[in-house]
């Protein structure tokens, strides 16, 4: 929730022709910036010593800190402090080191201090940039404005009782890090690539889990159209969406409706407003004028936090390889193509498991088996790679069986899904299997003196066409039930039929 | 600065308190008495004065990140006029 100013600082960017939405009048820009919720991976909460694990019995995780009982202190976390420096440092962002914790009044029943504790005018974190992969292919750089710590508040339940509504506070007090964008999306795609490589980097930073299912990552999306090469819109907030693919439809669904009432010579109010996932609309939300009158004004319960450089370079100097940085050396180190090198990267998952797998192999053969076969599986039975039955070390394995010439690229798929099955390793499955691939050349000898009696036309062809050796490899294959070599089986046939 | 009961009403409507109509005027006439001696605060040169966050000189406490408290949900809806099942209980909130 912070009022962008200075237009011409702002507006920065212009959408690709490829990325305007036709309208009845013409083509229209979409802009968007978003303001990321995500909760710090803390034990406890942000001012109190409760715990901040998601879920738990109603009120289970609650000090009376957090049930904003009279005359109870804050005291700040120290470990979500660190969080917040560290995603600032991940985003090459100005750290603060003087910020100011302030209050944010509004009444909601599941809000029980009647302020939410935040900072308004000092943030911990300035500006900063995170560069963003998009679909297209480009890179787009999306700056940052600015990162806040600030409680989250508690869980109103709407549908327990028709007349009644429940409040459960175990979220009240926990740490949240508002991550704000400049306006500087342009088009639902960018919005979704934006959210999820934010959560990459800080997953890959540990500073929030970025579980959408549970919450920790939810955004708050700011959307107007325009002309292009006209100023802004007006902009709607679209509150809490909780999914990357969420954040692309709630933008193209709020920029045709305000296309919509533009072409009808009508106004955007500026409003906040709510995606739901049932219908894929947005829909105001009722509130009153005046409820976005905040009163901010210092916390006299909290004194300025102020950090000490050399703690800062610290947290600086233990940063691990970020995304970019690895993409990089993917590149560099395992001749890895910059899509490929994208696409193992954006998750820390995929990056650690491909790098356990490919070191000391032929990185290329380990990429396509992961993203293949194995993501391929993995999606289709809707699993994440930490439940994936293959670890990297058998993947390695299987795709040294292949470089070794043990079993060929056909045989492997047949081995893949026994590895699955039974998790064990490929070698033992090639073995008990008897899936070794022939190489043996007394075999395939034999069939092809035996294929070249049966068939002097076929062979008359193969003379003709000395490249079109189908056919025999085919036959070959067959009477080798797949386990022929097939560098061997040409050798033999080239030989045998002197080409 | 000076307010008005219009400027009254929507301030203790923000703060949800309840000040009856033949109120206001009197309570801006008060607000207004208190606003005259911080503009007399604020004629003070504090040119180059750091602002004062504490009267003592101390810095910020800050605490390990370990759970302390919490698992007393009978406690804290002790005081609550309704609740069920540890949850607290209020009229209906509709969006």
């Amino acid at each position: 929730m912070t009022t962008l100013t200075a237009p011409n600082d702002l507006d920065i960017r212009s959408a690709r022709p490829d990325q305007l939405v036709a309208g009845a009048t013409g083509d229209w820009e979409i802009i968007v910036g978003m303001e990321v919720h995500a909760q710090v991976s803390a034990q406890s909460k942000l001012f109190s010593g409760a715990s901040a694990a998601y879920g738990g019995a109603p009120n289970a995780h609650v000090s009376l800190i957090d049930a904003g009982m009279p005359g109870m202190l804050p005291v700040l976390n120290r470990f979500c402090v660190e969080q917040a420096v560290r995603t600032g440092l991940g985003l090459g962002a100005k750290i603060n080191l003087w910020s100011r914790f302030d209050r944010k009044n509004y009444f909601y029943p599941d809000l029980p201090q009647g302020y939410q504790i935040s900072q308004f005018a000092h943030p911990i974190v300035g500006e900063g940039v995170l560069n963003v992969d998009c679909d297209s292919g480009e890179t787009i750089p999306v700056r940052i404005e600015r990162i806040h710590l600030e409680q989250d508040a508690g869980k109103s339940i709407h549908d327990l009782d028709p007349h009644a509504t429940y409040v459960d506070l175990n979220r009240s007090g926990c740490a949240l890090m508002e991550i704000v964008s400049k306006p500087d999306i342009r088009s639902s795609e960018e919005a979704a690539n934006y959210f999820k490589t934010l959560r990459a980097l800080v997953r890959y930073l540990g500073t929030c889990d970025g579980n959408m299912d549970e919450g920790s990552m939810r955004a708050d999306v700011n959307v107007s159209v325009r002309k292009p090469g006209t100023p802004f819109g007006t902009r709607c907030e679209i509150k809490n969406v909780n999914s990357t693919r969420y954040v692309a439809l709630a933008v193209d669904y709020e920029a045709r409706r305000q296309i919509e009432i533009l072409e009808d010579g009508g106004t955007i109010t500026q409003e906040t407003r709510l995606f739901d996932v049932k219908t894929g609309k947005t829909r105001s939300m009722r509130s009153k004028e005046d409820a976005h009158d905040y009163r901010y004004f210092p916390d006299p319960d909290l004194l300025p936090l102020q950090l000490d450089q050399a703690w800062v370079d610290a947290i600086k100097a233990s940063l691990p390889e970020l995304p970019d940085a690895k993409k990089q050396r993917f590149r560099a180190e395992y001749g890895l193509s910059a899509y490929d090198a994208a696409v193992l990267v954006a998750d820390k998952d995929s990056a650690d498991f491909f790098e356990a797998a490919a070191k000391g192999r032929d990185a290329k053969l380990v990429n396509s088996w992961m993203t293949v076969e194995l993501f391929g599986w993995l999606n289709k039975h809707d699993k994440s790679l930490a439940d994936s039955p293959v670890t990297a070390e058998r993947l390695g394995e299987l795709v040294d069986l292949i470089s070794n010439g043990t079993i060929n690229g056909k045989i492997a798929k047949e081995v893949f899904p026994r590895m699955i099955e039974t998790g064990d390793a490929p070698l033992v499955i090639v073995e008990r299997e008897g899936l070794k691939q022939e190489t043996d050349t007394g075999l395939i000898e034999q069939t092809v003196d035996a294929l070249i009696a049966a068939n002097p036309d076929k062979v008359e062809e193969a003379r003709l066409k000395p490249k079109a050796l189908g056919w025999w490899v085919g036959q070959l294959m067959k009477a080798t039930g797949g386990k022929a070599s097939p560098a061997v089986i040409n050798e033999v046939i080239k030989a045998k039929l002197g080409l | 600065m000076a307010v008005d009961a219009n400027t009254v009403r929507r301030v203790a409507r923000l703060a949800r308190i309840h000040e009856p109509e033949e109120r206001l005027e009197a309570l801006a006439g008060e607000l207004n008495t208190i606003l005259g001696w911080i503009d007399m605060l604020n004629e003070v040169d504090i040119d180059g004065v750091e602002p004062m966050t504490s009267a003592v000189e101390t810095t910020l406490p800050l605490r390990e990140d370990v759970i302390s408290d919490g698992d007393q949900a009978a406690a804290i809806v002790a005081n609550a006029p309704a609740s069920a099942d540890g949850f607290f209980v209020v009229p209906k909130v509709v969006e």
